[in-house]
């Protein structure tokens, strides 16, 4: 047993947890925050995608006790006062999801993918750096298109701000 | 049809959740008291078990209770049964073996359950999973459905002899022989159709909690039909009377088929929630997904196709071999006989059609329906043929499917199938418009001086939906009647709660059911909620698969809503003094027509409601039912054209260009439709050119991960150009058809005929690998070579 501190969307989070226990665990089970899903065992999905210290990265591979002392962002603080994410807004605006499962490790992963990007992101690129998110429904198609939108939205925004 | 009516792209009422990380699904559910199941699998993959030794994990922190197959018929617990007689050609019925939820005596496929454990944790409980022992005694396995016909085999089960489950046959034999005999070209093919794992992203879970006290269970399931759910584990497997059993879908994370089966470790659950009293909690990691969830396809076919000196196709002949797994899973004898023969016609008019189909056992996981079900594994075996005639005989594939397209309809087909309304022609215009067949040539040429190989495929698929006719499936096997059941409650203030027998999954019912109280009433779809997926809630349903929401689930709800409207005129024309003739409903509100007289639609339900002033002997209330039974399936087609180059140097396939010409008849949302067909699609590719379940001879299955079982990711397809054209399916209200298996179905074979067009050859089997296309590149330069 290990106590571990994790500033979870802002807020600390002190549990005493099992040596083993994964950071998607930590997550779900004892902050309560279920919208990060598990879809494999084998690091390979990115259902489980979340920010450590505002880099993505799979909570499935991650020891909770490994991100002490961090913050971590899940799907759940992305929106902020109410106000959706634009790639959030984009995904609904183009129909990036279906079931849902995969879209908060989407999501997330697309957040960070912009963050790398900020010059944009063309369809190749998107497509290629997708390569650790699976989504079983939407052929990827409007997954695509949605971060494309979403990346462009947002580099409007950051040149309107400057 | 108005902002939010039929036709709109509206936006999804149920984004909202699933974007802010509030969708709720099995695994987020919890209850107090709560224990986890975790099950010991067979490593073999047929064995005899001599013992079980629970005592060492019995005694291991955190254990509540270690439970065995003995245990569990002990209590009655019943087997897990097919729910779809299929008969032989000589009249004797299937041989169903005995499938236990829990295996005691002989284990036939790898990562069959043995026994489970319950914990306080998850992890405890699979600590204690792996301290069970388990002897067994190895036994000889097989895995393909062809050994597992040959003589000599290991036999699976003592029900059926030489692992045969049935040999049926469908059309006319006689005539098919005699269309062979005086064809003037006969195209043979050997065509192997893949295994695949349907891989929901979300894996299968439950939670079964009992109340001692009332003695009842609730489940919550990732089930694509909890009301059949319902019925199988109370009728059958006797877990308790169904108004002693609470099954409830919340948000499914994708089915794709898998979903729709009562799979042992939901039943065990349950057994279990009552043997221990407390809640059991199971999620499946994806290692047990893959080596539980009902596989889809692996088909094995020869096929011959005659035409006549016009290259009219006047035969097909098709003999299928169809692997079925270690057990029949719960529809999976429908799958390769009145999902998939049916549909052998095609888009063509074929005279004479003979087909018969072999079920075999072997030491694999049980195979049923997946995406699609019997209609790609059609679909592919046509389409396939179509193109390679076109080849043998020289003419373009495009006008060759021409030449043979149906063209009237009714059209009724030599296997069952009466199509009510198409034009295939209409479609495949639109495709080729689409994909510039014209300037193909021009796109090679540029391709081979780059060093590519560039190839063009076609695939005109057709399909049944909207299953079924209850009638009808009844008298071909199926135990169940597949009608659809719907209820529109129109509340005093006037917002509508619709309850649907459908179960969304996916597919966004949320939003096209709103639209359809959209449409009828003028009011918004955010005063409509849909009500799905829990058997409190819902009083029957049959749930959702072969792409039935629409053309059978929407067409109960436009029954209720008759009734609702009828009733609402009554009551506006009692309270305006109108005519009941004279109402009309638009913009939220009844009118009389003509006059400038109207009431709001709210201020009529709330009259419903204070029953203040009614007309005479109308009882108060606003709140209809409907079942709706089809007539007819429903008949969505379509031509798809792949464009792939090849890289004749490593043989990696790319492809270029796909187009989707659809005729799914009325669409409710294009936006849901489209999403649907960029989906189907990519699964198909995915079969086409990515996935396999491979096993090894001894029966272990060689991709049960991620690492090894290749899923399509972003930059394995492209994006597609999607069309529609329309002609309305005269057999529902709506003119509705189906669309959310089309992309699986029709894909695979315009992938493949675009390879061996690229190629040169019409050899190469699914799916098409790097190294698969090299070396039938190289085998088809061998006699080049040796020239
Ligand atoms: S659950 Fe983390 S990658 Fe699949
Ligand atoms: S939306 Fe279902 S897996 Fe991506």
């Amino acid at each position: 047993m290990a106590t571990v501190t994790i500033t979870v969307n802002g807020k600390k989070r002190s549990a005493a947890i099992e040596d083993r226990t994964l950071l998607v665990q930590f997550l779900r089970e004892t902050a309560g925050l279920t919208g990060t899903h598990v879809g494999c065992d084998t690091s390979q999905c990115g259902a489980c995608v979340v920010h450590v210290d505002g880099k993505a990265v799979k909570s499935c591979t991650m020891l909770a006790a490994q991100a002490d002392g961090a913050q971590v962002t899940t799907i759940e603080g992305l929106a902020q006062d109410g106000a959706l994410h634009p790639v959030q807004a984009a995904f609904r605006e183009h129909h990036g999801l279906q079931c849902g499962f995969c879209t908060p490790g989407m999501i997330m992963a697309a957040v960070d993918m912009i963050n790398r990007y900020p010059a944009g992101l063309d369809e190749e690129t998107i497509r290629k750096e997708l390569d650790g998110n699976i989504c079983r429904c939407t052929g990827y198609h409007n997954i695509v298109k949605a971060i494309k939108a979403a990346s462009d939205t947002m580099r409007g925004m950051a040149q309107a701000a400057e | 049809m108005g902002a939010e009516g039929i036709g709109a792209r509206v936006l999804r009422k149920e984004d909202r959740r699933f974007i802010t990380g509030k969708g709720r699904y099995t695994d987020d559910m919890t209850a107090p008291g709560m224990g986890f199941a975790a099950f010991v699998r067979s490593p073999h993959a047929h064995a005899a078990i001599k013992s079980i030794d629970t005592s060492a994990a019995a005694d291991m922190p955190g254990v509540t209770a270690v439970l065995t197959g003995d245990q569990l018929v002990g209590d009655g617990v019943g087997n897990l049964i097919c729910g779809w007689m299929i008969h032989s050609k000589d009249g004797t019925p299937m041989k169903m073996g005995a499938w236990r939820a829990l295996e005691a005596e002989r284990v036939r496929h790898v990562g069959q359950a043995v026994a489970v454990v319950v914990a306080d944790t998850a992890a405890q409980a699979r600590d204690a999973a792996e301290a069970v022992m388990v002897d067994y005694e190895e036994l000889p396995a097989v895995v393909d459905a062809i050994d597992a016909m040959k003589e000599g085999a290991p036999q699976l089960h003592p029900e059926a002899e030489g692992n045969l489950i049935y040999d049926w046959e469908i059309g006319d034999e006689t005539a098919t022989n005699e269309a062979f005999a005086r064809a003037k070209h006969v195209t043979r093919m050997e065509i192997f159709n893949n295994r695949l794992v349907p891989n929901a992203m979300e894996p299968r879970a439950a939670l079964a909690a009992y109340d001692e006290a009332e003695e009842h269970y609730t489940l919550w399931t990732t089930s694509q039909n909890p009301h059949v759910a319902r019925l199988v584990l109370s009728a059958f497997y006797n877990i308790a009377p169904e108004h002693k059993l609470r099954v409830i879908a919340p948000d499914v994370g994708g089915g794709f088929g898998s979903k729709i089966y009562i799979y042992p470790e939901e039943m065990v659950c349950l057994w279990a929630s009552k043997r221990t009293g407390r809640p059991v909690k199971w999620v499946a990691d994806r290692t047990e997904a893959f080596l539980t969830d009902a596989h889809g396809r692996d088909h094995h076919t020869e096929a011959e196709m005659a035409l006549d000196e016009h290259n009219k196709i006047i035969g097909l002949r098709v003999k299928t071999v169809a692997n079925l797994g270690a057990y029949m899973s719960l529809f999976s004898s429908s799958v390769p006989t009145y999902l998939y023969a049916t549909l052998l016609s095609g888009q063509y008019d074929i005279p004479a059609i003979h087909c018969n189909v072999k079920t075999v056992y072997t030491n694999t996981t049980p195979v049923d329906a997946y995406r699609g079900a019997g209609r790609p594994e059609a679909t592919y075996v046509v389409e396939r043929m179509m193109e390679t005639a076109a080849r043998e005989v020289g003419m373009d594939p495009a006008e060759f499917r021409r030449k043979n397209f149906i063209r009237s309809f009714p059209h009724q087909t030599p296997v069952i199938m009466c199509y009510d309304a198409g034009d295939y022609e209409a479609s495949l215009d639109a495709a080729m418009k689409a994909a510039d067949y014209a300037g193909f040539g021009t796109r090679k040429a540029e391709a081979a001086k780059r060093g590519k190989l560039r190839g063009i495929g076609f695939s005109s698929y057709i399909e049944a939906c909207g299953i079924a006719p209850s009638q009808a499936v009844g008298s071909l096997g199926a135990g169940v009647g597949l009608w659809e059941s719907a209820e529109v409650r129109v509340n005093p203030v006037g917002t509508i709660e619709v309850l649907t027998g459908s179960h969304s999954h996916g597919q966004g019912h949320e939003t096209t059911f709103a639209q359809l109280i959209a449409d009828r009433f003028g009011v918004p779809t955010d005063s409509v909620s849909i009500v799905h997926g829990d058997t409190d809630k819902v009083q029957f349903g049959m749930g959702t698969y072969g792409s039935r929401s629409g053309a059978v689930g929407m067409s109960a709800v436009v029954k209720a809503l008759d009734k609702v409207e009828a009733k609402a005129k009554k009551i506006a024309a009692h309270l305006m003094e109108a005519a009941e003739g004279d109402i009309v409903i638009e913009g939220g509100e009844l009118k009389v027509a003509g006059t400038d007289k109207s009431l709001p639609f709210f201020q009529v339900a709330l009259a419903a409601y204070t029953a203040h002033n009614l007309p005479a002997g109308m009882e108060p209330g606003l709140k209809e039912g409907a079942f709706y039974d089809p007539t007819n399936f429903t008949f969505p087609a379509g031509t798809y054209v792949c464009e792939v180059e090849i890289d004749p140097d490593t043989g990696r396939t790319e492809i270029v260009n796909f187009v989707a010409a659809d005729d799914f008849g009325k669409i409710i949302n294009p936006m849901i439709v489209e999403g649907q067909v960029h989906g189907g699609l990519t699964q198909g590719i995915g079969q086409a050119l990515l996935e396999n379940a491979s096993y090894d001879e001894s029966g272990q299955l060689l991709t049960a991960s991620y690492m090894d079982y290749c899923m399509p990711r972003a930059d394995d397809v492209p994006s597609y150009k999607l069309t529609t054209t329309e002609t309305l399916c005269p057999g529902n209200p709506l003119g509705m058809k189906g669309c959310g298996e089309a992309g699986a179905i029709g894909s695979p074979p315009a992938v493949i005929n675009a390879i061996t067009n690229a190629i040169g050859t019409n050899e190469i089997d699914m799916p098409a690998t790097p190294e698969k296309v090299w070396r039938a590149i190289q085998a088809a330069k061998m006699p080049a070579a040796a020239e």
